[in-house]
Formats: C-alpha cells, sequence, structure tokens
C-alpha cells in the first residue's frame, strides 16, 4: 500500500455504445498524495469526466483498480464532495439549505445547530454571507457556483472532484473564483481533482497538472507545480509561468494529434 | 391588487353588456339567443336542481381527475426511469390519445350501462391522465445527470434521489399539465352527462333544457359549467402557487 490518497492503477474503460464498444481509458495511473491538488487536463471528449466518475465511485472500470485511503472504491462513498460545471442547484430551496442537502444524506455527528453553522461558515468564506436566504435564480452564475463549491465541501469530505466548475463563466469571474478556491483550500483539509480546460488555471490552482492523451485516454505528461507561499495572480505573468504554459499548451497539441510527440516544445 | 380583480371583473362586464346588446338590436326571440337578463330568471326557478346537478358534476369531474393524477404520475414515472417501458408504452398512449373522446363516450355508456356515475368518473379519468403521464415521464427523463450525482455520489438511494430532487423538479411540469388535464376532465364529465340516457349532472340539466326548448334554462347551465370550470381551474392555479410557487419568475 502506497500513501497515496487516490491511487488509481491501470484503469482500462470503454462505454458499450451502439456503434460498439468505445475504449475511453486505457491503462490510466493517476496518484494524489494526501492533501495534494491535481489539475487533469486534455481534449474535449478524452475521458475526463469518466475519471471522475470512476473516482467518485458511480461507476467500475472494466479493468484496474481504484483505491481511496487504502480502500478499494466499489460503489459511491459519503467522503467524496463533487461539483460540475453546472452548479445543479434545488431552485426550490434556499441557498442555506441547498449547501445543506449533503447532511440529509451523510450519516454525521454534526447537531443541526453545528450543520447549520458549518453551512454559514462556509457560504462567508466564499464570499456569500448575507446570501443564505436567497434563491438560486437570484444569484449570478459566479455565486451559484461558489454555492455548489460550498456544498460539495460541508460534510467535510477527504476527496473533493471538480469537474471545470468554473467552465462556463467570463474570464473575469473566474479569477475572482481562483482566489476563492486557494482560501478554500487553506481552511479545508481535503485531497482534490481538477478537471480543466483552461491551462492557466491549472498552474495557477494545482500543485501537479496531469496532461491526458486523446481518446481512450492513458496519462501523457505530469508537471509539478512547486510553491512554498501564497499565490497571486501576478504568478500567471512571470516567465516561469509562461514557459509551463508553453509546455503544457504543446503537450494538449500532441494529445490532439495537432503536433508530433516527439517535437520540440514552441 | 385591486386591478387584479377590478380588470377580470370589468372584463366580464363588458362581455354580458355586448351579449344582451348584440341580442337587443338583432331583436332575437329567446329561441335563438337567450340574453342574460333572461338568466337571474332560469337560475331562480331552478335553482335547488343546478346547487344538485352541479354537486354531481363537481364530485365526478374530481373524482376523475384524482384517478388521472395517481394513474398518469404511476404511468409517467414508469416511463420516466425506464427508456424500455417508454419505448413501449409511447406509441400505445399516444395512439389512444389520439381517438376522439366523443366516439369512447357512447361506447362506454353502452358498456356499462346504467351504471351512471362509475361510467362518467371513467371518462373524465380516460380523458385526463395523458398529459399528467407524458409531463411526469418527460419531467423524469430530462433531469440532467449531474442531478442524480450530487446525491448519488454520496450513496443516496433511488427513492431518496427521486422524494429531494425528481419529484420537486418535476412539479411545474405537472401542474403545468394538471391545466389542462382539469379542463379535460370537466369535458369529459359533461360529454358522458349529455350522452347517457337519465343522466345526471349539468349535462343532463342542459339536456332536459334542449327536450323542453327552455333556451334560457341551456345557457343558464353553460353559465354554471363557465363558472365551475374557472373555479377548479383556480383552484388548481392555487395549488401550484403553493407547491411549485419556486418556479415563477420574480417580478424585477
Ligand atoms: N454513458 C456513456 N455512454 C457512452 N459514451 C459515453 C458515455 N459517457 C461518455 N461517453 C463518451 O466517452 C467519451 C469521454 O467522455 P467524458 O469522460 O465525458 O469526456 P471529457 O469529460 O473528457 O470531455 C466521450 O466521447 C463521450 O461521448
Ligand atoms: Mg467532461
Amino acid at each position: 500500500m502506497s500513501d497515496a490518497l487516490i491511487e488509481i492503477k491501470s484503469v482500462r474503460h470503454a462505454y458499450q455504445t451502439a456503434s460498439g464498444p468505445l475504449p475511453v481509458l486505457d491503462g490510466l495511473e493517476v496518484s494524489v498524495p494526501e492533501g495534494g491538488f491535481v489539475a487533469v487536463v486534455g481534449p474535449s471528449g478524452c475521458g475526463k469526466s469518466t475519471l471522475t466518475r470512476l473516482i467518485a465511485g458511480l461507476m467500475k472500470p472494466d479493468e484496474g483498480e481504484v483505491w481511496l485511503h487504502g480502500e478499494r472504491v466499489k460503489g459511491p462513498r459519503s467522503t467524496v464532495g463533487m461539483a460540475f460545471q453546472n452548479p445543479v442547484l434545488l431552485e426550490w430551496r434556499s441557498i442555506l439549505k441547498n449547501v445543506m442537502l449533503p447532511l440529509e444524506i451523510v450519516k454525521t455527528p454534526m447537531t443541526a445547530a453545528q450543520q447549520e453553522a458549518r453551512a454559514r461558515e462556509l457560504l462567508a468564506l466564499v464570499g456569500l454571507e448575507g446570501f443564505e436566504d436567497k434563491r438560486p435564480s437570484e444569484l449570478s452564475g459566479g455565486m451559484r457556483q461558489r454555492a455548489s463549491l460550498c456544498r460539495s465541501l460541508v460534510h467535510k469530505p477527504e476527496v473533493l472532484i471538480l469537474d471545470e466548475p468554473f467552465g462556463a463563466l467570463d474570464a473575469f469571474t473566474r479569477e475572482d473564483l481562483w482566489q476563492t478556491m486557494l482560501k478554500v483550500k487553506e481552511e479545508e483539509p481535503f485531497t482534490g481533482v481538477l478537471i480543466t480546460h483552461d491551462l492557466r488555471e491549472s498552474i495557477f490552482l494545482a500543485d501537479q497538472v496531469i496532461v491526458l492523451s486523446g481518446r481512450p485516454a492513458r496519462t501523457q505528461y505530469v508537471m509539478d507545480i512547486p510553491t512554498n507561499r501564497t499565490r497571486t495572480l501576478d504568478d500567471l505573468y512571470t516567465p516561469e509561468a509562461a514557459e509551463r504554459l508553453n509546455i503544457l499548451r504543446h503537450q494538449i497539441e500532441i494529445a490532439q494529434g495537432r503536433a508530433p510527440a516527439n517535437g520540440e516544445a514552441a | 391588487m385591486l386591478s387584479k380583480i377590478a380588470v377580470p371583473l370589468a372584463a366580464m362586464l363588458v362581455f354580458l353588456v355586448l351579449w344582451e346588446a348584440i341580442v337587443w338590436i338583432n331583436d332575437w326571440p329567446n329561441y335563438i339567443m337567450a340574453s342574460p337578463s333572461d338568466l337571474p330568471a332560469a337560475y331562480s326557478k331552478f335553482w335547488n336542481l343546478f346547487l344538485i346537478m352541479g354537486w354531481q358534476t363537481l364530485w365526478r369531474t374530481v373524482l376523475g381527475l384524482i384517478l388521472a393524477i395517481v394513474f398518469g404520475v404511476v404511468l409517467g414515472m414508469v416511463m420516466g426511469f425506464s427508456r424500455t417501458m417508454r419505448d413501449a408504452l409511447y406509441p400505445l398512449l399516444v395512439g389512444f390519445n389520439a381517438i376522439p373522446k366523443a366516439t369512447i363516450v357512447p361506447i362506454v355508456a353502452l358498456l356499462f350501462v346504467g351504471a351512471h356515475d362509475f361510467n362518467t368518473v371513467l371518462i373524465a379519468f380516460m380523458i385526463s391522465f395523458f398529459p399528467i403521464a407524458v409531463s411526469v415521464s418527460i419531467g423524469l427523463s430530462t433531469l440532467e445527470p449531474e442531478y442524480r450525482d450530487i446525491l448519488r455520489s454520496l450513496g443516496a438511494s433511488q427513492s431518496t434521489i427521486f422524494w429531494k430532487i425528481a419529484l420537486p423538479k418535476t412539479l411545474p411540469e405537472f401542474f403545468g399539465a394538471l391545466k389542462v388535464a382539469v379542463t379535460l376532465a370537466f369535458i369529459g364529465t359533461n360529454l358522458m352527462e349529455i350522452v347517457s340516457p337519465h343522466g345526471r349532472g349539468l349535462g343532463a340539466l342542459f339536456d332536459s333544457g334542449k327536450t323542453n326548448s327552455d333556451y334560457p334554462l341551456m345557457f343558464a347551465v353553460l353559465i354554471a359549467l363557465a363558472l365551475l370550470g374557472i373555479v377548479l381551474y383556480y383552484i388548481v392555479v392555487w395549488l401550484e402557487r403553493v407547491f411549485a410557487g419556486w418556479a415563477e419568475r420574480q417580478p424585477t
């Protein structure tokens, strides 16, 4: 047993479609240490969302194994939190009640008062103080995404899975949310997997970026983003960041089949 | 607030005045067209019949509608959750719905001669369950997978997902269909009441007005039916506001 919290070992998976099996993942290896935050990038349709569904236990791979905290994943588990590009808030509930939804499913030692306090605390952390009693439709897209983030964290999950959570937001709102995300990461002790198609987002938020190859996906490239201080948006405009982005962009081109695998980075 | 009541009331008044004026200008005798001024006489002469018959029409419509809701929701759930069942049942349902119900009414009336209440409730039910079944099945089958996944990834059961997400999310469509269904059920009830011999309810009162060439009575029944229809419709609107009011756009 290794000390990784999330361990994906030689996972292979194909969807059964009307036109025969569609191989999506092929020999995928991912390993995330406890407290780590990994960004996964790759061409559209390469199998990133499939990867999140495997980690969450929403489906089983044809071959290979998924391990969480030293336990083989066989089905859904309450130690996982998920957020998607679509915030999927329930329109008939207030923001507060939306955030508290997982606590109605997951067994928790918290009392009702503690649960509410926990939800309010998270909402304050992401800057939604004062919006607890609003309906989702009264909030902007960015605010809804913040609420969705709170809901994914309210039950104190070990693993946080984010599938392109900022993908539908405009550039400025997105950068606001990146900073919120950093703040949340400091306060909440989770191990994270972030799917994204924004390379700047991946190097800003993650401490490791994994590039997946085109479908069927395998791990094509891994980049570590070491850091020992609080990140700021200015970090994205350094020569170091420009070089990282260049390398990643080139890797994506390889994954898309638009550049030869042995070519030099531009 | 005032205009919310005053405007429809004024519209109603204008309608009555126009009606009266047209009858008066054309000098129609009341066996061609009764005028609003003939109605009070008809109501005061038969008020107890209106109450008894009105109640009969009301309870059969409502009972038929309740059966349609129960059956429609169950059918909608079956079709909403199972692709196979949807593929199997949908053409059958569409075919059944395409048959003009006016042709079913005499068949049912003959099939269960004498069972008048049963016939009427049956037609009200048959005519109104379709939109409910369709709306529930569409509401359930178009639920975005992410909605299921946020609960399923926590280990929630199918029934928890149904009660916490699928059902409430389908309510706006359900009430939209219920508004159509309540009107249909009402039509079904009246068709049967008018067609079956020795019928009951406002439809039968209408029929007896016809037999006796009592035109003011026939028009009085029409107005009473309209009123009952309006009341039923607005009860559904009120229920919708209570249970699915969240789906209404906030005026901003
Ligand atoms: N349930 C499914 N059945 C069949 N094919 C699917 C299913 N889910 C996804 N796919 C296909 O598998 C591929 C990978 O999907 P996905 O993991 O969602 O990609 P990504 O998130 O990287 O865009 C896509 O081509 C998609 O069309
Ligand atoms: Mg995806």
